[in-house]
């Protein structure tokens, strides 16, 4: 969390079109190792689509995507992967069929951890999927098929993880104890991007938020000083609540 | 022991044995090489569609190409056949690299985009401007290596090899990985899979068992025309058969073939003006009521099916 660290990810004037559609128009952040980013915004302002673009499953059609000083817009998501960069799904992405622990297996086998990945019996105790390791993902629910995106992720060894509204449809309780697992995470030395909705959480548990509007970031800092900016209010309020 | 050895041990050998003296036994030698050949399709169409998701409408194409692979390196270079079969098989894994573009597209799109291709190769095949080569549409004729126990025995050991692949796919991280690519591409990618690479790893398998099938079979029947060997219906066994008994299994496609290949014959002796209607009823059953094939049936209460 010492912000005088070198970035871990740096994104400069990212563009990304969809046909005229401008998704991402020349967004810039950076973010380095032990931070948590919070990535706010109203609907289609892009959050989503710059976490696609860091994971690989868009490429960018202009600006630069940096990381560790090796330029990586464009690169396949394996290779990002093994680069350490990792991620959750807004809506969760199991494979089905498999059961939890074949669905971790994968990734343990084929995620090329720089440093010796977690166990899978320390995954699966720590995440609170023991129970059901054996069972197909299909019959998890919501919540476990949540944690198990990150599990796989986690599995892979990351440094930089992206978490798309990983909090979105959890209880009070889960939501303190993941809140808790992606601050313990981000002490051990992970950078984490967190894209989500429920403001308290972002400020719970973020160290610093960009927000965005319309495909680029109007404001960076802390989400208390984020709310108090009348440019932040207006996107988020509409114009006739800005103070 | 392991996983994988159980697997051999107990299906693969018992069943290769019995193939291998079946013959000694059993006076119907073609419907017992029928068998092993729709036994290793089968399970070529288990490797690609249970194993990766892509339906092959269009597999024959490699079998008739390793059909023709065969025929083209008896009549042209006289070379012994049992290499001719392994640059069958070859053909069939050139056809299949020529093909990759199609894992481009996914579900039918892909199995339709195949059928077309199986197509356009038999038509080249069959084009008389290649008489030459190919003998175009008037079939080839291979009387100097007809030897059909040799074939058979060709045939038995392809099977062998076949499932040997698919008890590897069974279990190893690798399968595994593969199972993860037709379960999701995206979070596969993100598990740190070459979805790319594996997937045409899985196609080049299935592409190369099919042509040895293929060469094999031209060894055996040593007569035959393009529409025999590029026949839609062993495209259309194949994956009946390997659905029936349900894929992503080492048993199914077997089970599945020993039943309906074994239904068919038996109709076929008996009532062959009942088959297409048994035929066609039996395969509405399965599709409405045991679309994961014979397999879920014990999957559903929870037994593990290798």
């Amino acid at each position: 969390m010492s912000p005088d660290n070198k970035p871990i990810l740096t994104i400069s004037k990212v563009i990304k079109r969809f046909g005229g559609f401008h998704a991402l128009d020349g967004l810039s952040f950076h973010v380095v190792p032990g931070e948590i980013l919070g990535l706010v915004g109203p609907n289609g302002s892009g959050k989503t689509t710059a976490i696609n673009v860091i994971s690989g499953l868009y490429a960018p059609d202009g600006g630069e995507v940096v990381m560790d000083d090796v330029s990586i817009g464009g690169m396949a998501s394996h290779k990002l992967v093994h680069r350490g960069i990792n991620r959750t799904f807004q809506v969760p992405k199991p494979f089905m069929s498999l059961t939890v622990r074949q669905n971790i297996d994968v990734a343990l086998a084929y995620g090329r951890a720089s440093a010796a990945p977690p166990a899978m019996a320390a995954l699966l105790d720590e995440y609170r999927l023991a129970e059901v390791a054996d069972r197909p993902a299909a019959d998890l629910n919501n919540v476990q098929q949540k944690t198990l995106d990150l599990v796989r992720a986690l599995a892979t060894g990351p440094r930089l993880l992206l978490l798309d509204e990983l909090a979105a449809g959890l209880n009070p309780t889960e939501l303190d104890w993941i809140a808790e697992r992606i601050k313990a995470l981000a002490r051990s030395g992970i950078a984490i991007i967190v894209v989500e909705h429920l403001m308290g959480f972002i400020e719970h548990i973020t160290d610093r938020v960009i927000v965005m509007n319309a495909g680029k970031e109007i404001f960076e800092g802390t989400l208390a000083v984020a709310v108090k900016v009348p440019q932040v209010i207006e996107v988020f309020l509409g114009g006739e609540h800005a103070v | 022991m392991p996983s994988s050895l159980k697997h051999l041990l107990f299906i693969v050998a018992p069943l290769i044995v019995l193939l291998a003296v079946l013959p000694g036994v059993y006076q119907n030698h073609l419907l017992l090489f029928n068998f092993v050949i729709f036994l290793v399709l089968a399970q070529g169409v288990n490797i690609i569609y249970g194993f990766t998701g892509y339906l092959p409408f269009g597999y024959v194409g490699f079998f008739g190409a390793g059909a023709y692979g065969f025929a083209i390196m008896v009549m042209h270079f006289q070379t012994p056949a049992v290499l001719a079969v392994l640059v069958g098989g070859l053909v069939g894994v050139a056809l299949g690299l020529l093909l990759t573009p199609l894992l481009r597209l996914s579900g039918a799109y892909f199995a339709i985009a195949n059928l077309a291709a199986s197509l356009a190769v038999l038509h080249f095949v069959a084009n008389p401007a290649l008489e030459n080569i190919t003998k175009g549409p008037y079939g080839v004729s291979l009387t100097g290596t007809f030897n059909p126990n040799m074939a058979y025995a060709a045939a038995v050991v392809v099977l062998a090899l076949t499932l040997g692949a698919v008890v590897f796919l069974k279990n190893s991280r690798f399968g595994l990985a593969l199972q993860a690519v037709r379960e999701d591409a995206v979070s596969a990618s993100m598990a740190g899979v070459n979805v790319v690479k594996m997937r045409v790893i899985a196609w080049l398998a299935s592409a190369l068992v099919a042509g040895l099938a293929g060469g094999v079979y031209a060894w055996y029947v040593s007569v035959f025309y393009p529409d025999n060997v590029f026949s839609g219906d062993f495209s259309i066994f194949a994956i009946v058969f390997a659905l029936f008994g349900g894929v992503a299994t080492i048993c199914g496609p077997i089970v599945g073939v020993i039943i309906l290949y074994g239904i068919y014959n038996l109709i076929g002796f008996t009532t062959p003006q009942y088959f297409q209607l048994i035929y066609g009823l039996l395969i509405m059953g399965l599709v409405l009521f045991l679309p994961a094939g014979l397999v879920s049936l014990a999957t559903r209460r929870g037994w593990h099916v290798p």
